[in-house]
């Protein structure tokens, strides 16, 4: 007898997991970089990116997830950025946003 | 004939008004209800934004209350007030021209948040803590090893309609930023993740140290509140928050969790401000005539309020309020 399909299915757990992830290389990242840690979320270099205002490219959230050492997509998403360095002029902190768009392809590449 | 002030609290706001008043050639008692003057600076390591060794702030006050042969009356705890005078404990009346209140703040018990576990989980700490545990070089785990992984969560006591403190408490973040570079200097091989709902950086030099902790000590700010602290089986702590910057759920196990405990109104507000018709705020400080032009007098005739009763305010705001302070007695003696 066939198993009936109740419709349900596992979902991926959400969470990121401190324990399970590997910070350390996003320690590597933040070492070569260390003024991408001084980001304070103000979003201003997603509201200037043209990939985030067309694709689902979020260069902030990015980032920040790999910070958190979910490297997952990471190289991806990068990838759809267009090295137009916009971001670099608004962000209030700073950071060579540009750099840190080849900096993390670099280093996740080979993810 | 010489007019003598009654100054209730021998915190940094008391002395500094009393050595003030003194360079006016006023004289005046200050009544202490501890053994000893200084308030919470007793207990704080080194001070924001410059690392300043409490002491340093402590000691020429003290020494220059003592040089001045300024009256000091320790173990002297008021319970009533009117504007000529003071009333102790066992029923003494301490009468002046004019009565000071600089009774400070009293630190948010954190027990009160359970859902964090201090004082039920061994590693679950205060801010207060830290300072005392800085001062006394006894700052690590509870058996001894240097932790790993360690957690600051901000706004515990404040900001918070569950706890009735609605008020922010000012000087906790900056005081998590700091302590959170003291650990990183300390313990440099452990990951420290400060937890918070806003930063609030209000002081020159703040923020500088607040980008500071980032790019040169690596901490991590994360912009979420933890929800719960739980024991792990290896006796570590669980922790739960939002990420709210990813828009995901984030945990992890720590070593430490450190609780950046409000500033909250004295208990005993209530009493001295019925004995005196003070007003209190809805926060529970005292409130002062009003927030410009008289805001260290407390709308009662010949009484007077300055430093943390008010508010909280950080060490150099409460220095300078006291001089306003002295100003605006001496203003009232010469009147009347
Ligand atoms: C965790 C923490 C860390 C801090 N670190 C810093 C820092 O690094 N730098 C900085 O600038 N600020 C810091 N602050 C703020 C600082 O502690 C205050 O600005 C300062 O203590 C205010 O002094 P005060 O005299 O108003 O009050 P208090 O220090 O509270 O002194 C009040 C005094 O009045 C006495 N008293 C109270 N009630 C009575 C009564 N009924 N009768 C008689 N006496 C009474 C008390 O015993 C006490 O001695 C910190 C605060 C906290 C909570
Ligand atoms: S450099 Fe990349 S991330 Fe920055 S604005 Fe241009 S496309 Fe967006
Ligand atoms: S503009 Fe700069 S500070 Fe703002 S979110 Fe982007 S990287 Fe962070
Ligand atoms: S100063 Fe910061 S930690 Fe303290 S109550 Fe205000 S926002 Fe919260």
């Amino acid at each position: 007898m066939a198993a009936i399909n109740w419709g349900y299915g596992i979902s991926k757990p959400r969470a990121i997991d401190i324990d399970r992830n590997n910070l350390r290389r996003s320690d590597e990242i933040l070492h070569e970089m260390p003024e991408l840690q001084s980001c304070i979320g103000c979003g201003s270099c997603t509201a200037v990116c043209t990939a985030g205002n067309l694709t689902e490219f979020n260069f902030r959230k990015v980032h920040t997830l790999v910070r958190r050492g979910e490297y997952e997509g990471a190289y991806e998403l990068m990838n759809r950025c267009m090295l137009c360095g916009k971001c670099r002029l608004v962000c209030p902190r700073g950071i060579n946003t540009r750099g840190v768009v080849m900096l993390i392809k670099r280093k996740l590449g080979d993810f | 004939m010489k007019r003598r002030v009654v100054i209730i609290g021998g915190g940094v706001a008391g002395m500094q008004t009393a050595l003030r008043l003194h360079a006016a050639g006023i004289g005046s008692v200050i009544l202490e209800k501890d053994s000893a003057t200084g308030g919470k600076l007793r207990d704080w390591h080194k001070l924001f934004p410059t690392f300043t060794p409490a002491s340093e702030v402590l000691d020429p006050l003290r020494r220059a209350v003592g040089a001045a042969g300024i009256e000091v009356r320790t173990g002297a705890e008021v319970v009533g007030l009117d504007g000529r005078g003071a009333v102790l404990a066992d029923g003494t009346r301490i009468d002046g021209d004019a009565v000071v209140v600089a009774t400070g703040f009293t630190l948010f018990d954190a027990r009160i948040k359970e859902e964090y576990g201090y004082g039920i989980y061994d590693n679950v700490l205060t801010s207060a803590d830290v300072e005392r545990m800085l001062n006394e070089g006894t700052l690590s785990m509870k058996n001894g090893d240097r932790p790993r992984r360690i957690a600051f969560l901000h706004c515990v006591g404040s900001r918070d309609e569950k706890v009735c403190q609605r008020h922010c408490s000012r000087v906790c973040c900056v005081t998590g930023v700091k302590q959170a570079m003291e650990l990183k200097e300390r313990f440099p091989e452990a990951d420290v993740f400060n937890f918070y709902m806003d930063i609030r950086m209000f002081g020159s030099g703040y923020e500088e140290m607040y980008r500071e902790a980032q790019v040169r000590h690596n901490v991590h700010f994360v912009r979420g509140r933890i929800s719960e602290a739980a024991p792990t089986i290896d006796g570590r702590i669980q922790i739960k928050a939002e990420d709210t910057l990813t828009g995901r759920p984030l945990r992890m196990s720590v070593d430490m969790l450190i609780l950046l405990v409000g500033m909250r109104a004295n208990d005993d507000n209530r009493r001295l401000a019925d004995s005196a018709s003070l007003t209190l705020a809805p926060s529970g400080f005292v409130q002062p005539a009003d927030p410009f032009l008289h805001s260290v007098e407390s709308g009662a005739e010949g009484i007077f309020c300055v430093g943390t009763v008010t508010a909280p305010k950080n060490v150099g705001e409460t220095l300078a309020e006291a001089a306003a302070a002295a100003d605006a007695v001496a203003d009232y003696l010469k009147n009347r």
